[in-house]
């Protein structure tokens, strides 16, 4: 057994800046991961993190603005204040850790535009803004001795009395479980791009977190707001970032007309991620794609420029395409990327399960609503990872000493064993891939009543067929197979959620764009869905929008 | 597509592990990366199949691995250029990591490597408003180091380490680069002194270029070390082998327009160096009795003055 004041559950930028908080703060922390923390996939933002710098001319309200009218009015206005607040500090204090900032001629930070807002404001690292910053944080913890669970899957929090106290993991080298108990626990596990295929999301995005979180009995918000990302590649669904369209290419269709002249005359290519998916799939769907794509032309920006400054994006372009992007407009369509949905969580990252935080992706503040803008993601991380620290040291002050019970690690090994000993029946891989079809289907950038109950049909199939997944790897070290089918039934859990609450919103806003519902409803659903997990089955529910200062108007780009 | 794969295997969970070759014959499409198909049979052949893997995208440095015996991301090699009719690829463990399972090494002692250099930014202060002020090229120039994604490729194939375990190695010492070229770091001549006068720092790269080719992300560790070693000799570190040996080398081209061998093996390892010198009487009797050593006072080399030139001109250019 391991004892530590503080649990954080995941290593990536929300996780890592969490714990070099609360080392700071002079508690005993532990972080546990089941990727070492530079494989986390913060690695995979490229385009940038939003700041409003006063010292540059820019302010809070011009970006909070920029970030509630791309929600379309669902994100809290008083948690939004809040990180558009922090942000100027949160990037200088990046940059002070070592962040490789790009520069202005007088050796200032530099910024680029990104999508929805008309002020440049996005601090990058050529296009490997996520990377750049993973890095420097993985840096900082080497720097504070931060002790680090590498490689250790979590299988179950534990509860006592209703307070989570600590989580029980496998330690995949070995194979052995082990209790890590804690005073608080900090989930910032990430995304869950799993649930749909394809999606930009890496192999190890299963929705981990949330479904933990979801168990003790914290609901998640807003799940039906999933973002679909205008610029992922054709066959591979690999993401190129927001980032070309930001340093000014252009998105053109088979006629090569700059079709976002017609849905969005002011923004064009930076309007918000859910209207350009939506323009872009409605040209596919209307006969003007390339074999199900559009194109995204860069040649004007020249090769010099697109190296220095999206040279990630050269390499995935030459490495996977075969192509080069200053000779070459490359296919790219929308794919699913990031959910904005989440574990809900107040302003300080705590959950409605007592003892238990969550930040980062996996986290419903909400900050991003119904539409996340690009480089938002990464400002949410350091923001609300920092700020769940800083309220976990306090909280963790008046927890008394915790308890030898280990009865939570009795019940997760025979669940395991018991998964081992089942001699044969589907592989996770295949009921994974069946169900994630199923749900870009349904729940994609367009949906309907049906498509959805299609695509609910397909996961609660899944869950049944659950009971019948087999490991074909029986051995202790390295079993991947075995953490494979743990991760599926977290993966289901999270498509659940989101089917619950893509159902229950009768309307569309943001990303959540029904055919047979076409018009957003302030009157009746300016509000966010919650879904609990009870012993009865899934229960919905509401709870009102922060609403500050911004009445909500008509959206338009 | 055939996809043809012969994959080293390794579980230490056998009675009595043993390496053993599998062999797997695949239908695969046109655009298929290594790591394509190993998905492939893990997912649909064979759930015992071990390796890492995760954003599929070339930028979390997961899937290092040996593919011909080559390291590569097993994301970013696409097996329609290396066996375009299906000839057979031979899938390994990465090298100079202890393997673990399969395709899974151990990757502590990379780890430990890079902690040795204390990577991590270090300045006496930060300012108090506001960013550090720093010219746009020295953060570009950092970008080159930035982009190493610690795959560990680099390691896997660097001839030094095989022989060596005390050697930094390239991964370490390209994030090394990074602090030492980083104008907001207070700790350049103290890294670059530690670099250079330790077992196993920047002298002992013997510039095999294999880090360099073999680098999924251009990151070049070598030529890194050969820019800190510059580094280290203008901050005024030449009390070493390395810098000995570059001297000498040239002095011996300036004045014999050759390489005097013998020569520039003493200075090397230094005249006063008398332990130094006796443990390397043996290698030069051996040599001797062979009839490989060379000549105790170099011939001159046809056109000398011509290569003088060529010397003086060179040293001209870099100065």
């Amino acid at each position: 057994m391991y004892e530590h004041d503080l649990l954080i559950i995941g290593a990536g930028l929300a996780g890592l800046r969490a714990a070099v908080e609360g080392v700071r703060g002079g508690a005993d922390v532990a972080v546990v991961t089941k990727v070492h923390p530079v494989r986390s996939h913060s690695n995979a933002a490229q385009g940038g993190i939003n700041a409003p710098l006063t010292d540059r001319g820019d302010d809070w309200e011009s970006h909070a603005l920029d970030t509630i009218k791309g929600s379309d009015y669902l994100a809290d206005q008083d948690a939004v204040e809040i990180m558009s607040r922090e942000a100027g500090e949160a990037v200088i204090e990046l940059e002070h850790m070592g962040v490789i900032f790009s520069r202005d001629d007088e050796g200032r930070l530099g910024t680029r535009r990104f999508g929805g807002q008309k002020v440049a404001r996005t601090f990058f690292v050529g296009a490997i803004t996520g990377s750049a910053l993973l890095h420097v944080l993985y840096e900082q913890a080497i720097k504070y001795g931060l002790r680090v669970y590498e490689e250790w899957f979590v299988t179950s929090l534990i509860e006592e009395d209703g307070v989570v106290r600590g989580a029980v993991a496998l330690d995949l080298r070995t194979g052995e479980l082990h209790t890590i108990r804690a005073k608080a626990v900090i989930i910032a596990a990430g995304g869950a791009g799993r649930v749909f295929e394809p999606s930009t999301n890496a192999i190890i995005c299963t929705g981990d977190g949330l479904a933990l979180a979801w168990r003790a009995g914290a609901p998640m918000m807003d799940m039906e707001m999933v973002q679909y990302h205008p610029t992922t590649l054709a066959r591979t669904g690999i993401l190129m970032s927001e980032a070309a369209r930001g340093e000014g290419a252009y998105l053109l269709n088979k006629q090569g007309d700059r079709f976002m002249e017609t849905y969005a005359p002011e923004y064009l290519e930076l309007a918000s991620r859910d209207v350009v998916s939506r323009s872009e799939q409605t040209e596919i769907n209307e006969g003007r794609g390339i074999d199900g794509n559009v194109l995204l032309d860069l040649r004007h920006l020249g090769r010099s420029f697109i190296e220095e400054r999206l040279g990630y994006l050269q390499e995935v372009a030459v490495e996977f395409l075969g192509m080069d992007l200053a000779n070459d407009p490359v296919p790219i369509r929308p794919g699913m990327h990031y959910i904005m949905g989440g574990i809900k969580t107040d302003v300080n990252g705590r959950t409605e399960a007592p003892g238990l935080y969550a930040a980062g992706e996996c986290a419903n503040v909400s900050v991003h609503g119904a539409n996340r803008l690009g480089a938002n993601s990464l400002l949410d991380t350091v923001v609300f990872g920092r700020r769940a620290a800083r309220h976990a040291l306090e909280y963790i002050k008046s927890v008394n000493g915790t308890s030898r019970d280990e009865s939570q690690l009795e019940a997760d090994k025979a669940r395991l064993q018991a998964l081992l000993d089942r001699p044969q029946g589907i592989r996770s891989a295949a009921l994974r891939r069946e169900m994630a079809e199923a749900m870009t289907e349904g729940i994609g950038v367009f949906r309907d009543q049906a498509s959805m109950e299609r695509a609910e049909t397909a996961v609660r199939r899944a869950r049944d067929q659950f009971a019948n997944v087999s490991v074909q790897d029986k051995g202790k070290t390295f079993n991947m197979d075995l953490m494979f089918a743990l991760e599926l039934d977290y993966v289901i859990d999270c498509a659940e959620a989101i089917c619950a609450g893509a159902l229950a919103r009768k309307e569309s806003r943001g990303a959540h764009y029904r055919t047979d519902i076409t018009q957003r409803d302030d009157e009746n659903w300016l509000k966010h869905t919650l879904v609990y997990k009870t012993d009865e089955g899934l229960r919905v529910d509401t709870s009102p929008v922060a609403i500050t200062k911004w009445e909500p108007v008509k959206r338009v780009y | 597509m055939q996809a043809n794969l012969k994959v080293k295997r390794y579980n230490p969970d056998e009675p009595q592990p043993r390496v053993r070759y599998q062999e797997y014959s695949l239908d695969v499409l046109e655009s298929f990366t290594v790591l394509d198909a190993l998905i492939q049979v893990r997912d649909e052949v064979d759930g015992t199949l071990a390796l890492r893997c995760s954003c599929r995208a070339s930028i979390c440095g997961s899937c290092g691995m040996r593919v011909n015996g080559r390291a590569k991301l097993a994301c970013k090699t696409r097996i329609a250029e290396l066996a375009p009719n299906g000839e057979q690829l031979t899938i390994e463990p990465m090298g100079n990591h202890p393997v673990i399972k399969d395709l899974v090494v151990d990757i502590d002692t990379f780890f430990n490597q890079i902690r040795r250099v204390d990577p991590f930014i270090q300045p006496d202060s930060t300012p108090t408003q506001g960013e550090f002020i720093a010219s746009s090229e020295s953060m570009t120039n950092l970008l080159g180091v930035m982009n190493c994604i610690m795959c560990g490729a680099c390691v896997s194939d660097c001839t030094v380490l095989e022989v060596d375990d005390k050697f930094i190695g390239p991964a370490a010492l390209a994030k090394a680069y990074r602090f030492v070229d980083d104008p907001r770091d207070d700790r350049s001549s103290e890294r670059l002194k530690k670099l250079n006068d330790e077992h196993g720092g920047i002298w002992d790269c013997t510039r095999c270029f294999q880090c360099v080719e073999v680098c999924p992300k251009d990151v070049a560790p070598m030529d890194r070390i050969m820019e800190m070693r510059d580094m280290a000799i203008e901050a005024g570190n030449r009390n070493t082998p390395g810098y000995r040996h570059t001297e000498s080398f040239i002095r011996s081209v300036r004045r014999h327009g050759r390489l005097d061998e013998t020569r520039l093996a003493v200075d090397s390892i230094g005249w006063t160096n008398v332990p130094g010198l006796l443990r390397e009487a043996p290698v030069a009797m051996k040599a001797f009795t062979k009839g490989k050593l060379p000549p105790l006072f170099p011939h001159k080399a046809e056109g000398n003055s011509a290569i003088r030139e060529i010397v003086e001109k060179a040293e001209g250019g870099s100065k």
